[in-house]
């Protein structure tokens, strides 16, 4: 599945374990499952590890191991479920999570600006999906009016800038 | 209703403006009494699906079979919701398909 | 009231750009209408029975003469030359074509209007008391507060894609005119012992299928933690109620599911996070400068006297004036319940002439009420008679402010998609039935409010006598509803029992206010007979027809 990153498709570094499957000896990704049956053994591994959350899943689950992964991959169900943004909003604010937040699953181009706002930093895209869509979709509203995890200034914020 | 209705008709909503439309021999007429009526299960389900082309290419949206009955040799709506669809609200007269001059009156009296 | 400065202005030029986007992604396929639908909801944009519908936002009920022509505008040149104002102080076109969205909404940006969030899932319309600013029973003006919400929640990236829809009311007065309690999440202004103006938290009220009255989160919020307790209760939401089950999905279920004490536990634990990181805090610079938009009208040195003019002219005054905190002034309804009209309707013509009217006698403001009326809420005293017979011209005048021909009805099964039943019919034969000012007059305070299905837009949970429309096996049923209200003494109707036919829902209804009429004392309201007598007096008339049919 094709995987934007900085603005651009990058090749994904990560191989997603079915929770039957044998660990693969590079980066993978688990469910949460998988990891709390197998905790020992994924975070002796000497390779990067990712989990897949799904919806329902609270990154909280984590507890101190948060920081750990190299990326937290959230999945949209649906893309009318946004629990995502929240557990998003929670890995960066609360949890201090500095990598890489992965979204994955059916959410729509219009929800990417939120995404991005929220913590997310990639996104599994659909096949064919071009890549001037992403940056159309980070254009379409310039000023926000709320604080959230991007840091980006609110409009309350520009306002207060004396303006040229 | 649990069986099939004897007599149906498929209707949708026109993407582009919201009107209801109804399936006629393969086109989507404007009026109620042009409406085809489906007097059997495989020929309603047939059109039915001939009309999810015309959702894939963005004419109209959800179409679905309704039952209608005969009534002194006009075919008519049963529930209340098609009717008030095929003419218009039923506390605004002069509003809807119902007041166009073609449009037979429906009793929607209380 | 609030100006849009330049940030807003590009925000809602920006949000039509993107709709305009959204739409032409839609007719070429590259939105299905299961995509398309959540998207187009936060716009306001409803396919219903015969068009498309458009809901407007009024902003906590407020609207400027420009606006008000603006809307009759659309109604002409858009839509069948009228609108409806819901329960939710917004309003509503029901002849709207998806293709011209998009410059319907570039017309509204260009007298500072929108249709962001007024349905979807996700935090809608913020609404206040309709007499906010004019009256002197309030702490201070809720509206404020409510822009700052409204900004707040506008395209919040965390909670656009909520379980369900989320409605706020902010409240600062003893006499609850806004239904605050059936709120998501209601607000009132309050003062703390200390003489601190703060906020009292709710969670939970809501109507629809299973109907609660709002539960208390937090007894005083200080004013600058309002935002970030706001924002707690909203990510408890999102992140905890179920997503399974659409009946299920408001946050009154949440609340009545955990429990008042555990939803308050974890609010107040995100809420400690979110203001021990500051993001959020509202200074006092910022809330004064918005205050300062909603600063009263400079008010004239005027005559207190209250002028007397013609017979219809003082049945008008008992019911459509009501007390202003400025000496010279009152606070005037306009009832949009002409005997025999659609209720909450309004043609073109109308509104261009209140427009007009509100020029002429120097009215900068109008509101929308949640009981679908329209309120001047700085009318002078001395200009009373002269507005009066504006009004009594344009249909506009009919004196039942409050008594029983003034009902709420939604639009029912004669527009809306979702409805089980018509309302307006029923609500027409009502008013028609009680026509008679004197009787209207010795009934008193009577609130009747129609739902045409389950999700309630009516209100009938919070009706006096509530009404629900049914389908029973495609016929129209109606189920009586006794002894909800929407004030602050919110309590939830009691169904009476099996549904009555269109044709005999009038005359029940008849017989339901006939028994308050018998067994009232001295100066109770119908509600307060019902909660006094209980169901049993009132069930028994009201089937009494029903019983001498089966004997």
């Amino acid at each position: 599945m094709p995987l934007i990153k900085d603005g651009a498709f990058v090749q994904d570094a990560f191989v997603t374990v079915a929770d039957d499957a044998a660990l693969p000896d590079g980066a993978a990704i688990v469910s949460l499952a998988r990891f709390q049956k197998d905790r020992e053994a994924l975070l002796a591994r000497n390779a990067p590890l990712g989990i897949q959350l799904k919806a329902p899943e609270n990154p909280e689950l984590l507890g101190e191991d948060v920081q750990r992964f190299s990326v937290i991959v959230l999945e949209f169900p649906v893309f009318r479920d946004g629990r995502a943004f929240s557990w998003a909003r929670m890995l960066r604010e609360r949890l201090k999570f500095t990598g890489e937040i992965r979204g994955t699953g059916h959410f729509l181009y219009d929800q990417i600006a939120y995404m991005k706002r929220v913590g997310f930093d990639a996104w599994n895209v659909a096949e064919g999906f071009r890549l001037e869509q992403f940056h159309r979709a980070l254009t379409e509203i310039t000023n926000v009016y709320q604080p959230s995890a991007d840091g980006k200034k609110t409009i309350r914020e520009l306002r207060a800038t004396p303006r040229p | 209703m649990a069986a099939t209705p004897a007599l149906q008709v498929l209707t949708a909503n026109r993407l582009r403006d919201g009107a209801v439309v109804y399936w006629q021999a393969g086109v989507w007429a404007d009026e109620f009494k042009d409406a085809d009526v489906f007097n059997d299960k495989a020929a309603a389900d047939a059109a039915l699906a001939a009309a999810m082309v015309f959702v894939k290419d963005r004419v109209v949206v959800n179409p679905y079979l309704f039952a209608v009955r005969e009534e002194a040799g006009q075919i008519r709506a049963i529930e209340q919701r098609e009717i008030i669809r095929g003419a218009g609200p039923s506390v605004r007269r002069d509003l809807g398909k119902q007041a166009k001059p073609s449009m037979e009156a429906f009793d929607v009296s209380i | 009231m609030y100006r849009y400065d330049e940030f807003d202005a590009k925000f809602v030029k920006e949000r039509v750009a993107q709709f305009r986007y959204q739409v032409e992604r839609r007719l070429a396929g590259e939105l299905t209408e299961d995509e398309f639908k959540p998207l187009r909801l936060m716009n306001g944009l409803y396919l219903q029975l015969h068009a498309y519908m458009l809901r407007i936002a009024v902003p906590y009920g407020t609207l400027n003469s420009r606006q008000m022509r603006m809307l009759a505008h659309i109604a002409r040149k858009y839509d069948k030359g009228y609108g409806h104002f819901t329960t939710r102080t917004n309003m509503q076109f029901h002849w709207i074509k998806l293709v011209d969205v998009p410059d319907i909404l570039e017309d509204l940006a260009s007298v500072e209007m929108h249709c962001i969030q007024t349905s979807g899932n996700c935090i809608r319309n913020v609404t206040a008391d309709h007499f906010a600013g004019a009256t002197d029973e309030e702490i201070e003006d809720p509206r404020p507060l409510c822009e700052i919400i409204r900004q707040w929640s506008s395209l919040h990236p965390e909670f656009v894609f909520l379980a369900r829809k989320f409605k706020i009311a902010v409240g600062a007065t003893p006499h609850d005119r806004a239904a605050l309690l059936w709120h998501d999440m209601p607000v009132e202004i309050v003062k703390n012992e200390a003489g601190e103006v703060g906020y009292r938290v709710y969670a939970g009220g809501g109507m629809g299928r299973t109907p609660y009255i709002a539960l208390l989160m937090k007894d005083f919020v200080k004013r600058e933690d309002i935002l970030a307790y706001l924002e707690a209760v909203l990510r408890m939401y999102n992140q905890d109620s179920r997503r399974d089950n659409i009946h299920k999905q408001r946050i009154k279920i949440l609340v009545n599911a955990i429990g008042q004490e555990e939803m308050q536990r974890r609010v107040e634990r995100e809420f400690e996070e979110i203001k021990a990181s500051g993001s959020l805090q509202l200074p006092q610079e910022e809330l004064d400068r918005i205050r300062a938009y909603f600063a009263p009208p400079k008010f004239e040195t005027l005559d207190d006297k209250m002028p007397v003019g013609s017979y219809d002219f003082e049945n008008w005054k008992k019911t459509n004036v009501h007390k202003h905190r400025a000496p010279g002034y009152a606070i005037a309804t306009i009832s949009l319940k002409a005997i025999g009209q659609t209720p909450g309707d309004i043609s073109h013509v109308q509104m261009d002439a209140l427009a007009d009217l509100m020029d002429q006698f120097g009215i900068d403001e109008i509101r929308v009420s949640h009981e679908q009326n329209l309120v001047l809420p700085h009318a002078r005293k001395r200009d009373l008679p002269a507005i009066f017979a504006r009004l009594q011209k344009l249909d506009l005048a009919t004196p039942n402010s409050g008594l029983i021909t003034d009902i709420i009805a939604c639009p029912g099964l004669d527009y809306c998609d979702l409805a089980n039943a018509r309302s307006i019919p029923i609500a027409k034969d009502i008013a028609k039935r009680f026509e008679n000012l004197d009787r209207q007059h010795d009934i008193g305070e009577l609130k009747i409010k129609i739902s045409g299905c389950i999700n309630a837009c009516g209100h009938h949970h919070a009706g006096h006598i509530g009404i629900l429309g049914v389908d029973k096996k495609g016929v129209e049923y109606y189920q009586i509803l006794l002894g909800g209200s929407g004030a602050e003494d919110a309590s939830v109707g009691n169904i009476m029992g099996p549904g009555f036919s269109a044709h005999d829902i009038g005359p029940a209804v008849e017989r339901v206010v006939d028994t308050y009429v018998k067994l009232r004392q001295s100066g109770e309201r119908f509600l307060d007979t019902y909660r006094r007598v209980g169901m049993e007096p009132f069930k028994n008339m009201a089937y009494l027809e029903q019983m001498y049919a089966a004997h």
